[in-house]
């Protein structure tokens, strides 16, 4: 047994106390704060389902066909999409699409501006990669019940916990992204005068960008990763179909909403896959001109 | 007449503490000793040049010898450790942020070696691009990169993407674009030592007649001394951070200052080099079939001692100044050749 040096449950209460402070004074603050996020999921959720079933699918075969040109990915993707429609579970498909949507835009708006501040200050990343990978590895339930205790169950407590999840690797590789830009290019353009915000928009990001698409990427198939977590605390759609049929051990309900978690991450992984290498072959394939 | 471009005393010291290496280089030690004492790296040791307006001024130096770090003061893209680098009469070390970029988007424009082009743009965007950060309309910035790109024959590749391009297609690209600024000021660092031998000579020609009609001030970097007598109006032969002579080519070849030097004159072309004005007999009286301008080279001259043992030499107005023999040719020819 290790040793008893001293006594941990003072520091387990305040970690306790300090929540319950947290939920009593600042509850309402936060989660007026955090109504904007209900507010996007919302609008995009309500968006989605009224537009027309043949409307979504006709969308996502064309994107599918401009992304590859080719025949294949339009026809997988129509194909998942009518299998969705066939299992009666389109309206709680497109309720995890809106749920990843929302997400990962809220993952953009944030990741981007941290990712271009980690690649300029050796600081900025010394502090923020360590907490990257606290939010990786943190396993997902103890920061769940404690944003449940401060949002109460709900959309917006499922919403904050995929992106605490899906957000990291958008980070790093916006970080990794900048850093990787060819340094020729970049002195070239300080020698022609190029002030920060000339270097930043006209060459960092421009030629970082199929590295952050690829992170995009990341958080989209991460954040699909959440849902069937999300749903536990509110969030409906295929994850609550997978958890209900675990409950009642309905085993084809699990395995087809499983399915259509499975279908949805095919469409969206392999269309921006492609747009991803569209990009990259437009600038070169390493983006470095030799 | 004074100087467009002058480095005064230039140091530039890589590593954490530089004022001792500083005190070191002053009381006259070499660049291996420094760094033996003190682990600094020297890049530049106390390089003093002036290139005068409207001439091509070529640092020539083996990698590592500085050059790169030299030119990249001119515009600041290095700061020194000591010195002045005085530009268009002001010194470029005093200018704040704001005056700096100004400076560099009116007064200069560079050309790199490894091209530095935008690879998401087109063609034209890149020609365009210094005149867009100079905060020209686009009708303008169009029009004039259309025009550069012609110039350096590149047309009906406007819209093509950088990496569609060979090398030396990228490089004329790059061209364009500093030449676009129309600047008085050219830096081309090694502009050329990424192509292949035969583009490269012709790249170099180009920039001479180029050069016949802009009449531009030129500091050109380069490895290659070939490439440095070519197109140089003079040369500085960097060694270790340092200048070692500092001349027009023919006075390089035919006096180089030390063995270093001598190294690179040995494999030259001579004949090219030498002009027969400086290596003639004062001789005004021998009577000559046939006369050669003094600025012709020994090159042009060799095919005439075919029919005649000499010829007379005139200068520019076709007045007679001296006479050159094949003989004298040889000599000077097979004097460094040894």
């Amino acid at each position: 047994m290790f040793p008893d040096w001293f006594n941990s449950r003072p520091i387990r209460a305040a970690v306790d106390n300090a929540l319950e402070w947290v939920v009593k004074y600042w509850g309402g603050a936060l989660e007026a704060a955090a109504h904007p996020l209900l507010i996007l999921l919302n609008s995009i959720e309500r968006f989605l389902l009224a537009v027309p079933w043949w409307v979504l699918i006709l969308f996502f075969t064309v994107a599918a066909f401009g992304a590859t040109r080719k025949a294949a990915l339009p026809i997988v993707v129509f194909v998942s999409l009518i299998f969705l429609g066939v299992m009666e579970l389109w309206e709680d498909a497109v309720k995890t699409m809106a749920l990843m949507v929302a997400a990962t835009l809220t993952a953009i708006v944030f990741s981007l501006p941290i990712g271009i501040l980690m690649a300029r200050s050796a600081l900025v990343r010394r502090i923020v990669m360590p907490i990257l990978d606290l939010m990786q590895t943190l396993p997902s339930f103890v920061y769940l019940i404690p944003t449940v205790m401060v949002f109460g169950p709900g959309k917006v407590p499922a919403l904050i916990a995929t992106i605490v999840y899906a957000a990291p690797p958008l980070v790093r590789l916006t970080d990794l992204g900048i850093r990787l830009v060819n340094p020729n290019v970049l002195e070239a353009a300080t020698a022609f005068g190029a002030d920060r915000r000339q270097r930043l928009f006209g060459v960092q990001i421009p030629l970082a960008l199929p590295t952050i698409l690829a992170g995009i990427n990341q958080t989209t198939m991460m954040a699909l990763a959440m849902v069937v977590i999300a749903s536990m605390i509110g969030a409906g759609g295929l994850g609550y179909q997978v958890l209900q049929g675990i409950g009642r051990l309905e085993v084809s309900r699990g395995l087809f909403a499983g399915l259509g978690i499975v279908a949805l991450a095919i469409i969206f992984d392999r269309i921006t896959q492609a747009y991803g290498k569209q990009l990259q072959a437009r600038i070169g394939v390493t983006g470095e001109v030799r | 007449m004074s100087a467009v471009i002058e480095a005064k005393n230039i140091t530039k010291i890589f590593g954490e503490s530089p004022e001792t290496a500083v005190r070191m280089l002053e009381q006259g030690s070499s660049k291996a000793d420094v760094q033996a004492e003190t682990g600094q790296v020297v890049g530049l040791n106390r390089v003093s040049i002036a290139v005068e307006p409207g001439e091509i001024f070529v640092v020539m130096g083996l990698s590592g010898s500085g050059k790169s770090t030299l030119i990249r003061h001119v515009n600041r893209l290095i700061e020194p450790t000591a010195g002045e680098m005085w530009v268009n009469g002001r010194n470029v070390l005093e200018l704040n942020e704001s005056d700096l970029r100004t400076f560099r988007r009116n007064e200069l424009a560079m050309v790199f070696q490894n091209f530095g082009l935008l690879p998401h743009r087109s063609v034209i965007d890149n020609v365009a691009y210094g005149l867009e950060i100079r905060g020209a309309e686009k009708a303008e910035r169009r029009k004039k990169a259309a025009h550069w790109i012609e110039r350096v024959g590149l047309a009906g590749y406007e819209e093509s993407q950088p990496h569609e391009l060979s090398g030396g297609q990228q490089q004329r690209v790059g061209l364009a674009r500093a030449l676009a600024m129309d600047t008085d000021i050219l830096l081309m660092d090694e502009a050329f030592s990424a192509l292949d031998p035969l583009i490269r000579s012709g790249m170099q020609d180009e920039l001479k007649t180029l050069q016949r009609e802009l009449n531009k001030t030129i500091l050109f970097i380069s490895h290659d001394f070939d490439e440095a007598v070519k197109i140089g109006d003079r040369i500085a032969v960097l060694n270790d951070g340092a200048i070692v002579q500092c001349d027009k080519p023919e006075n390089i070849i035919l006096k180089p200052a030390d063995d270093y030097v001598a190294e690179f004159v040995r494999d030259v072309n001579k004949a090219r080099v030498i002009h027969v004005g400086s290596i003639m007999e004062k001789d005004i009286e021998t009577p000559c079939d046939h006369n050669v301008v003094g600025a012709a080279s020994c090159e042009d001259v060799l095919p005439l001692f075919a029919e005649h043992d000499w010829v007379g030499v005139t200068d520019e107005f076709g007045q007679r100044i001296g006479r050159i023999t094949a003989k004298r040719v040889i000599a000077a020819l097979a004097r460094h050749a040894a």
